[in-house]
């Protein structure tokens, strides 16, 4: 474990230098998430039927993804598309460490850091400010706490799988258009999961995207408890398997052909 | 036992050719054609422990590949491999907890952080010890002067103290082989000097087995004891320095300082080849004329004030094994 943990700690030091990028993106995120409010408050004024979601949870539902719009793997890891395309992969490839989970742990970085430096920084003003809702209660905390740490790493193994694209595409810049699009609407972070239309919920369901923003979210609704809870947890620690065991079944076929580039 | 051994190794690419217009292009969308290109056709050497050897070729030999074959990145297409006692790319985490790697172009180092954070880092990647690590760094900061470059982040550092620093990195784990990609590219005087000095240290007096690519042939002659020449994948020299020159000429060079600036000079069985002021470059093949009797020849019939008998330099010698290589 210890040379993932130290590769983790360093990348971790390395993207806390960025403290004053992510305080302006917080600016910018509030901003929006202010418009956003007002759209569906207006949404919901007009409304007949009764929505799916109370317009008090919506609005929390809404600063949760604003909080934690990052955990969204929307690009692919400049570093590792740097290195991709100047050679200094070679350099990742003679540590004695297995690639995929040095790869891994890098995202997890990646992801976990600006997330936490986003998301401390965005609740406190949501929160006071703009009507944002504390936890249904101490059970959802704990459900959402668990439901955190399984879209972290959900999101983990979806940015892994990203970067390891890279040894075919070099630019990673299509796969990056593609997540930012289709994972952002699917995940709900666009609009609520349950506020898309009935027939499409099931295959919503299904899918790995809504693991890493509607299920936490939902958790900290209370919208999910009980057996309903687990199963969401579950359905992110399947997908998560599922995509770490695509990851490596093409980490390695990548290696095998791999041509380093230069020199 | 060797410590690297190498039989008939073969690396192939196939690359992908682009049909030139945009017809070309949308065909290539459709069937793709590729190109065979040997980078490596079937070499073999071997190198024992303790060897310093220059790995050299033109750009495109192949060097390149063949020490990522050796450092486990690359999968060959055939040939066996083996450093010490395993298959690089096999057993690649076992096989690269043995090795360390330079590239010269290339920092392993993390930009933005200091020094010394990178080197704590590659303790833990590799697993030593916090007292071995100590003294394997106690001995590094001696031997390359890094005491003030430890805290400075690695953005701020000359190239010079960079690759000082890469070195060390490659190093923290005690390898039993080093690989330096063109380790003093791009390097100024100075720099590369106290590289070249910091190589010779780590051969001479840890017995570090070293091999190095490079293009500088004052790498190769400072440094080197043998020399392995590749062009096209395939091996045209293995061999000492002696070896080397003997290989492309056998010719010497005799360098008169004239007491007269004016005096014209003739001398049989030797060709005037470069006349600057009163210094005169003369080549002769010691197969026809030794270098006695030239020299006695020219004191009894000039006024000279030194002369000295030299190889051609080893730049000459190497582009014209270049250039004589097989099409």
């Amino acid at each position: 474990m210890k040379p993932y943990l130290a590769v983790l700690n360093a990348r971790a030091r390395v993207l806390l230098q960025y403290r004053t990028a992510a305080m302006a993106g917080v600016a910018t995120q509030i901003f929006w998430g202010w418009i956003r409010v007002s759209v569906f408050t207006a949404f919901y004024a007009s409304g007949s039927a009764a929505p799916p979601l109370s317009l008090a949870d919506t609005v929390t539902y809404l600063w949760l993804t604003q909080a934690l719009l990052v955990l969204l793997p929307m690009r692919v890891d400049g570093e590792v598309q740097a290195m991709v395309r100047d050679g200094t992969v070679a350099y990742e490839l003679v540590r004695p460490a297995d690639l995929y989970w040095y790869w891994f742990t890098r995202q997890l970085a990646a992801r976990s850091v600006p997330t936490m430096l986003r998301a401390s920084t965005l609740v406190l003003p949501a929160m006071l400010l703009f009507d944002m809702g504390l936890p249904a209660g101490l059970a959802a905390a704990g459900w959402f706490l668990l439901g955190l740490a399984g879209a972290l790493l959900l999101s983990s193994a979806f940015s892994t799988l990203m970067a390891i694209t890279l040894l075919w595409t070099v630019s990673g810049e299509g796969i990056a258009r593609l997540m930012a699009l289709v994972g952002q609407f699917l995940s709900g972070s666009y609009i609520p999961v349950l506020l898309f239309p009935a027939w499409s919920q099931a295959a919503l369901a299904a899918l790995p995207f809504r693991g890493i923003m509607d299920t936490p979210f939902r958790l900290y609704l209370g919208n999910l408890s009980g057996m309903a809870a687990a199963g969401a947890l579950l359905h992110q620690v399947l997908w998560t398997l599922a995509l770490i065991a695509a990851g490596r079944a093409l980490l390695s076929r990548g290696l095998s052909r791999l041509v380093v580039q230069g020199g | 036992m060797p410590l690297i051994q190498v039989s008939r190794l073969s690396k192939q690419y196939a690359v992908a050719e682009r049909r030139p217009g945009f017809w070309g292009a949308l065909a290539g969308l459709v069937r793709r054609r590729t190109r065979l290109v040997q980078a490596l056709d079937e070499i073999s050497f071997s190198i024992e422990p303790g060897e310093l050897v220059g790995y050299i070729g033109p750009n495109g030999a192949g060097k390149s590949t063949t020490v990522k074959i050796l450092a486990g990145i690359l999968v060959p297409t055939s040939g066996e491999v083996t450093v010490a006692g395993r298959v690089p790319w096999r057993e690649r985490i076992a096989h690269v907890a043995t090795i360390g790697v330079v590239f010269g172009q290339r920092t392993q180092l993390w930009w933005d952080l200091p020094v010394i954070e990178s080197f704590e880092l590659l303790r833990d990647i590799y697993r030593v010890s916090p007292a071995e690590y100590r003294r394997t760094l106690d001995e590094l900061i001696a031997i390359m002067d890094l005491k003030d470059l430890l805290d400075t982040p690695v953005r701020q550092l000359s190239l010079g103290q960079r690759m000082r620093c890469d070195v060390a990195a490659a190093l923290l784990h005690r390898p039993a082989v080093l690989f330096l990609d063109e380790p003093t590219i791009g390097l100024d005087a100075v720099a590369k000097l106290a590289t070249r000095e910091l190589v010779k240290r780590l051969n001479r007096e840890q017995g570090m087995t070293v091999i190095l690519t490079t293009h500088d042939m004052d790498d190769i002659e400072s440094l080197c004891t043998r020399v392995i020449m590749i062009d096209e994948g395939r091996i045209l020299l293995d061999g000492d320095l002696d070896q080397l020159r003997r290989a492309a000429t056998t010719e010497r060079r005799l360098v008169i300082i004239l007491a007269d600036e004016a005096t014209w000079i003739e001398v049989p069985k030797a060709t005037v080849i470069h006349r600057q002021g009163a210094r005169l470059t003369l080549r002769f093949d010691p197969a026809t004329v030794s270098a006695a009797s030239l020299i006695a020849d020219i004191t009894g019939r000039y006024a000279i004030r030194d002369l000295y008998v030299e190889h051609p330099p080893i730049e000459e010698i190497v582009a014209r094994l270049y250039q004589g290589r097989t099409p």
